[in-house]
Order: C-alpha cells, then structure tokens, then sequence
C-alpha cells in the first residue's frame, strides 16, 4: 500500500526544492536596492497603520471552536459514509443522533449570538 | 538500510527535534511553529504504519484546528517575548523533579527497549483500513461515538461560555 | 514489508512523551504546557496506531479518534480558561494564578 504513497513523496521533495532553489537564487541573483519606499511595510497597498504585535480579540477564538468541534464531527461521520451502504439504517439512526447532538451546541452560540461579528 | 528505514528515521528526527524545540524554545512563537513540524512527523509515522486515514486526520485535526486554536490564544494573551525560566528554590525543585523523570524514563525504557520481544513486519492485510474503521465504529464502538457527540457539545458550550467576554 | 521493529516506535513514542512531561513540569507559560499535554497525547496515539498495526486490529485506530476529540475539547475548554485568566489577572503563568492558595 505503501507504493501508492510515492508519486506524493515525489511531489513534496519537488515541492520543497523549487520552493527552496527559488528563494535562493533570488537571494543571490536578485539586486538589492533599498530606497525609503522599499522598506516601509508592505500591507497590501494599503498605507500601514498600528502595530503587528497587537492582541487579537476574543471573537477569532470563539470562531476557531466552532471550527474546530466541527471539523472533529467531519472526522467521525466520514468513515461511516465510507461504509455507508453495508451498514444500514441503525448507525444513520446514530449519526443523525450525533449531528442533532452536535447542533444543539449550534444553536445555543446562535442564540446567544456568539456568531455575530459586532 | 533501506528506504523504509530512510524514512522512519527522518520522520523521528523531525519529531524529536521539534518537540524538543516545543519545549525548551524562549520564544512562545518558535514553540507553536515546531509543533506543527512534530504534528506532520506523526502524521507520517502514522502513514508508514499503514495507518493513513489517521495519518490525514492527523493533519485536518491537529494542524488544521487544535494549532490554530493554539496560535490564537497565544495572540490573544501573549507579551510575544518573555524568558520563563522558573527562578529560585521552587524552579530549581522543578528542574530536579524533571531531571528524576527523565532518568527513571530513560532506564525504563532501555529496559523495555532490549527485553521486549517485537514483532518485525505486520502480517496483516493493510488494504483499506478505512472500510474496517467504519464498520467497527458503527458496530462495536457505536455508544462511544455518541458519547464523544456530548463530549464535544459541552466543550463547544463550556468554551464559548468561558471564552465570552462579560457584557 | 515493514521492516521496523515494533520497538522502534515504542521507543519514539516513549521519549516524546517524556518531552511532553519535561515540558509541563518545568515551563510556566500555560500556552507552552498545552502544547506539551498535545505532545504527550500525540505520543500516545502513536503508541496506539503502532498496536494497531502490528497487531492487525483496527480498534487502536479508532481509540485515536476518540483521543483527538477529547485532545480537542481539553484545548478549547482549556484556552477558553486561560483566556479567562488573562483577562482577569493579565497573566497567563501559572504560577502568578494563584489567589486560591493562601
């Protein structure tokens, strides 16, 4: 099984390389000139405002548990759709229980508005 | 040395050496970075033991959500640098107290290294372990997958409870 | 067609857990102990898959479903509190956390 692995270790080792030759050779090949424009932060064209090194607001962590619950139910509903057609209608019985479960947790967020952004 | 060996020695040294760096690094930022390096060592032990469905969610879980959640709190919280180096009787108690485990680890598991009798090579059939994984968790383990359903559930509650900022 | 030894990753898996270990006993930083309880917990899985495997039972690898999930939950209940904690007391070292002690 392991084989089938080779053609993805062929393309992370060219990954890396090419990620890797290219830094280098810019760094080697390419001029430097840093005139007063060059070194100001770059923001996407925008002109730079305050620090990087601000905190972050509470509001990103809360989203990331939301992610984070969900992507685990992903993980588990993921080999039963495998096997979905073996096993029948009582583990569908079960997932369904499992998603209800797991939405409870939804709308409680929703209620208390945990996933308005203001 | 073949290329299997190759490989699990360069996915062990990744490990190892990034969780080293995990911690023993000054810097709280280098530490969350190494810890995705550790994450991917796993998760490519994971792949070479023929366990590639874990393998990938390895990387969708750990990598994907608990670092990520991880790199937040330490945006949230952090001073960015700050050398934690416990000072004093206690800090030095700490260091004491590690030293010991680490020994007693150590000469625990050289013993178990040389006496145990491995297996060398699986005999088993490694084809689409993914099928075996569904089966046995909607049948034997079906009341442990809803119970993980709550689990989750009062996590996602309690995080969101705790995490709130009061109005 | 493996040719390593079960040990090989027993052996791995013990000293990342005794990583995992050096760091919640000697680090301060509530952030750095999480990422160490991930290493331990992330030694433990390899353990279990190392079992599975070599035992050809695939129970081992749905024990680490459940130790993700419950890796998960321990990380988001446990930010949340040092969130808490820091918003409180504007700290997040553990040993500054200590108003229940006297």
């Amino acid at each position: 099984m392991l084989e089938a692995y080779f053609p993805l270790i062929i393309m992370v080792v060219f990954g890396f390389a090419v990620a890797f030759i290219f830094m280098l050779l810019s760094q080697w090949l390419g001029a430097r000139r840093g005139t007063k424009e060059k070194q100001t932060v770059y923001e996407s064209g925008m002109v730079p405002y305050g620090n990087a090194r601000e905190r972050f607001s509470v509001k990103f962590y809360l989203v990331a548990v939301s992610f984070i619950v969900f992507d685990i139910e992903v993980v588990f509903l993921y080999p039963w759709a495998i096997q979905f057609k073996e096993l029948g209608i009582v583990p569908f019985i079960a997932v369904l229980i499992f998603i209800a479960i797991l939405f409870i947790g939804y709308f409680y967020e929703y209620k208390k508005g945990g996933l308005k952004w203001d | 040395m073949d290329l299997f060996e190759i490989i699990f020695y360069f996915f062990a040294a990744i490990v190892l050496v990034s969780a080293l760096v995990v911690v023993l690094s000054k810097n709280i930022m280098y530490s969350a970075f190494s810890l995705l390096f550790t994450f991917f060592g796993v998760a490519g032990l994971f792949v070479l033991l023929n366990a590639d469905f874990v393998g990938i969610t390895q990387i969708m879980v750990y990598v994907g959500g608990i670092l990520v959640l991880i790199i937040f709190g330490v945006m949230i919280t952090t001073k960015v640098t700050g050398v934690d180096i416990k000072e004093g009787i206690s800090g030095k108690l700490q260091y004491a107290g590690a030293g010991i485990i680490t020994l007693l680890t150590a000469i625990f598991l050289s013993l178990m290294f040389i006496n145990g009798k491995w297996i060398t090579g699986s005999s088993t059939d490694v084809h689409a372990t993914i099928h075996q994984i569904g089966t046995l968790l909607m049948t034997k383990y079906i009341l442990a997958f809803e119970a993980a359903a709550i689990l989750l559930l009062i996590a996602f509650i309690g995080a969101a409870l705790i995490g709130r900022r009061k109005a | 067609m493996n040719e390593i030894p079960q040990g090989y990753y027993l052996l791995l898996a013990g000293v990342l857990f005794t990583i995992g270990t050096i760091g919640v006993l000697t680090r301060r930083n509530a952030i750095i102990i999480f990422m160490s309880i991930e290493l331990m917990l992330n030694s433990v899985n390899l353990t279990l898959v190392a079992f599975s495997s070599f035992f050809g039972d695939s129970s081992g690898q749905i024990f680490v479903f459940f130790v993700m999930a419950i890796a998960a939950a321990e990380a988001a209940v446990g930010l949340a509190i040092v969130l808490a904690l820091f918003r409180l007391k504007k700290t997040i070292y553990v040993d500054e956390a200590n108003i229940l002690k006297y």
